[in-house]
């Protein structure tokens, strides 16, 4: 894997002047066995540039890869298994799961986004308008999800075979699926737009792992400028996060 | 407790792009001017890191966004109605903070038509006066577009317009002062594509440099880099024009400007036909001021304006039954936002590369470029292929009609298609309905329990003909561009949700106290020391975005309270 990656690294890095930076992120990943995402590197190397060494030689491990929110592992597996059939790995490269996506719905449902702090609340609520929190829609969602598959087939949703899951998904998108208080095309549409965030958005939510969804869908990132690519033909720019704009 | 604060020359209320104008013109005349901002400041400093689209993305986060936990706007179609709440902060995409919505607008910095300022005298001069149909709340704007031209030409200055002379476009005194973006290959395909139609593509002007560019009142822009994380975002080099860094900054220097952050103001006071200043919280600690002020400037968000009047019990609210009254009067908008996306399976852009500006407009239909003797409705239309920078997320439902939203299929077809497509869309110029309009929510409040801005809005068929020719135009360009598959758009019956951010009227000026609330120099008829500057002034919308004219307006209105000040009175 951490071969595989640095190969394709380079093959992008064709013709770009190449930061040292970026030689020691791509060092790192080797030594590491490409686990670790840069947004922790960069992380330990803008707070922590005396450590650096020791980020280098020992066995790194992703610490923000827990949970903050869910608390069941039951709905926290339901939440990767959905998720990884809206985006599902393939030849591609990788999908939800492996792009750590369930973490980063997990991060953000633990935030003010769940709560839907940013709303205006205030009664009477009309039809047609819920009260539901994104936090309460999702677990009613997800143990729904669950629940059906125990009731039909007798597992859980998440050993389920692929186009069971799909099956139950797409009356969920319809709004077929009865979820009581939850409208289910609600919660469908909500459990896109989180797992499409978790896989595009910058590594440092916890998705978008090592970038990776940014290099599958050949998005370059957050660049400081394309002043020498803007009348260009499209080509591939090996990607850059955040982090690096603390490192300069 | 209120506690009163010392009188100052000029009070204005928000410091977006009309506050700063104010505060800029004002304190280099030498007057004293206070700036009360509800959000808190910004500079130049807080626009570093700003790539990331989570954060600050349209549809997501969206941080430079005012939340409408605090206070938002209700909306209904019609008086048979209970207008609802937008709840969410997609709804109107309203800015926070020092800077306001010129932090992070696209920057689209177009003028409005002779055609526009005239647009009763001129439309019953070419087409008689049957062509005014009852529902229409046309009417001239009391000033003409040679008298707002040098307005424009100074606006166009201070942002640092760069643009390509529109072909079919206004006169102008003179050239934009900065080149014009340059064509990436997706835009020179679209130029190429709508020259070979006939039509007079051009590289529409926008508000962010493309050189190192010091505009003349000293502020300096650097050039634009074309990152992509543009509109919604702040500009980190200071290439966008954005009044927390271009204008605010040197009214602070003067010695005469002080921004009040967090500072809520909920009522205009006055006595008789005299405003005496503003009542504002500070919203951080509860206090409550009075601002005295020998001018009072209502600069805010244009429904805010708005509102402020009608809570206040300024001027006569307008009354749809019988067209009396004018304050609410001739709301509109640009929610009404066709496009169409064409797909290539042979060609792929540098998407991921673009600014708010990197955009080519036709305008050969826009106001009355074209006769409207045989059409079926009136002012026009303009077409526009954008490349606003790719973001990941945002793009991610371009994927062509009828193929899965998600799933293995859906992932191929977003990661074939993510620079293979081209979006076209276009806005129209809408022709004020006496039936849209502004009032107070009888049922919504803000968090300190006052009323909420309820927004009366639906289309009218004159509304969705224009849409209609939208997408007409659009499916022949996407053709001539020679897309592969083609998704045209459709017209909706309703507004939905989405309010834009083009809001406009609401205390529009005019020639006439019965039916318009102030002068061509944004001075109240009925209270000659408040002026009332931006988009709510506009009596009703032209083609293009509305800042360029607001701020043109703006400049005029600036140049009134200077000679109120000086000699008192009307003008």
């Amino acid at each position: 894997m951490a071969k595989k990656e640095m190969n394709k690294d380079s093959s992008l890095n064709k013709g770009v002047p190449d930061s040292s930076r970026r030689k020691f992120l791509k060092n790192t990943g080797i030594v590491t066995g490409g686990v670790v995402g840069g947004a922790v590197l960069g992380g330990f190397l803008g707070t922590f540039s005396t450590t650096t060494k020791t980020a280098v030689t020992q066995k790194s491990v992703n610490y923000t890869e827990a949970l903050q929110f869910f608390k069941r592992k039951e709905d926290f597996d339901c939440l990767s298994a959905a998720s990884e059939s809206i985006f599902p790995e393939d030849e591609n490269g990788s999908g939800a799961i492996a792009l750590g996506v369930p973490y980063y719905i997990d991060k953000q449902l633990a935030g003010p986004w769940g709560k839907n702090a940013e709303e205006y609340r205030k009664f009477p609520f009309q039809e047609g308008e819920s009260l539901l929190t994104r936090v309460d829609i999702f677990m009613i969602g997800l143990r729904k999800l669950n629940e059906i598959s125990q009731l039909n087939k007798g597992v859980l949703f998440k050993d389920l075979t692929e186009e069971e899951k799909i099956r139950i998904l797409q009356d969920c998108e319809s709004g077929k699926l009865d979820m009581g208080k939850a409208n289910s095309a609600i919660f469908f549409s909500l459990l896109k737009q989180s797992t499409i965030e978790g896989c595009f958005s910058d590594p440092l939510y916890g998705g978008n792992k090592n970038m990776e969804g940014w290099k599958m869908r050949e998005f370059p990132g957050a660049q400081m400028s394309y002043i020498n690519e803007i009348k260009n033909d499209f080509k591939v720019i090996p990607p850059k996060s955040v982090s690096d704009h603390f490192n300069m | 407790m209120v506690t009163k604060l010392p009188k100052v020359d000029v009070v204005t209320v928000g410091v977006g792009w009309m506050g700063a104008i104010v505060a800029l013109e004002l304190t280099k005349a030498g007057y004293k001017v206070v700036g009360l901002e509800r959000g808190k400041d910004r500079s130049i400093a807080d626009n570093l890191h700003q790539h990331d689209e989570l954060r600050y993305g349209y549809g997501l986060r969206a941080e430079l966004l005012r939340d409408p936990a605090k206070d938002t706007f209700t909306h209904r179609h019609n008086e048979n109605q209970s207008a609802r709440p937008f709840r969410s902060k997609m709804s109107v995409t309203m800015g926070v903070d020092v800077g306001g919505s010129g932090s992070h607008w696209q920057g689209q910095a177009i003028r409005f038509y002779p055609y526009d300022f005239e647009i009763r005298s001129k439309t019953i001069e070419r087409y008689g006066v049957g062509r005014i149909e009852n529902w229409m709340a046309l009417q001239d704007w009391g000033i003409t577009y040679d008298e707002i031209e040098p307005y424009y030409d100074k606006m166009e200055k201070t942002l640092g317009v760069s643009g390509e002379e529109d072909p079919v476009g206004v006169k102008r005194s003179n050239p934009y002062p900065n080149p014009p973006m340059p064509d990436t290959p997706l835009l020179k395909l679209f130029r190429e594509a709508a020259k070979s139609s006939g039509y007079h593509p051009f590289s529409s002007p926008g508000a962010i440099a493309t050189e190192s560019y010091k505009n003349p009142d000293g502020a300096q822009y650097g050039a634009c880099q074309y990152c992509a994380y543009c509109m919604f975002f702040s500009c980190e080099y200071g290439a966008k024009a954005d009044p927390a860094v271009h204008v605010v900054p040197l009214a602070k220097k003067t010695g005469n400007y002080e921004v009040r952050t967090h500072a809520y103001v909920k009522r205009i006071l006055y006595n008789g036909n005299k405003a005496t200043g503003v009542l504002y919280v500070d919203t951080q600690t509860g206090e409550e001021f009075e601002q005295p002020a020998e001018i009072v400037a209502l600069t805010a968000f244009q429904m805010n304006n708005v509102r402020l009047l009608l809570l206040s019990g300024i001027g006569k609210p307008y009354n749809p039954k019988n067209g009396t009254g004018v304050i609410g009067r001739n709301y509109t908008d640009h929610t009404l936002y066709p496009a169409s996306v064409g797909y290539f399976e042979d060609k792929k852009f540098n998407l991921y590369a673009g600014s708010g500006s990197n955009v080519i407009a036709v305008t050969d239909f826009a106001g009355d470029n074209v006769d409207h003797t045989k059409l079926d409705y009136l002012h026009g239309i303009q077409i526009t292929c954008s490349q606003l920078g790719l973001l990941p997320i945002g793009y991610y439902s371009t994927v062509p009609y009828g193929t899965p939203t998600w799933g293995k299929e859906f992932k191929k077809n977003l990661l074939h298609y993510t620079y293979r497509n081209v979006v076209l869309s276009g806005q129209i110029g809408f022709i004020p309905s006496k039936y849209n309009y502004l009032d107070l929510d009888p049922t919504y409040t803000d968090e300190y329990g006052d009323p909420l801005i309820r927004i009366t809005n639906d289309y009218t068929d004159n509304d969705k003909k224009l849409a209609q020719l939208v997408l007409d135009k659009q499916e022949e360009l996407l053709k001539a561009m020679g897309v592969d598959i083609l998704d045209k758009g459709i017209v909706p019956e309703h507004p939905h949700q989405f309010i834009g951010t083009h809001t406009a009227g609401g205390a529009i000026m005019g020639e006439d106290p019965e039916t318009s609330a102030v002068n061509s120099y944004m001075q109240m008829w009925d209270m000659d020391n408040l002026f009332v500057c931006g988009a709510s002034a506009f009596p009703h919308h032209g083609v293009g975005n509305p800042t360029n004219t607001a701020g043109a307006l703006t400049y005029r209105a600036a140049e009134g309270m200077i000679e109120y000040l000086k000699n008192g009175g009307s003008q």
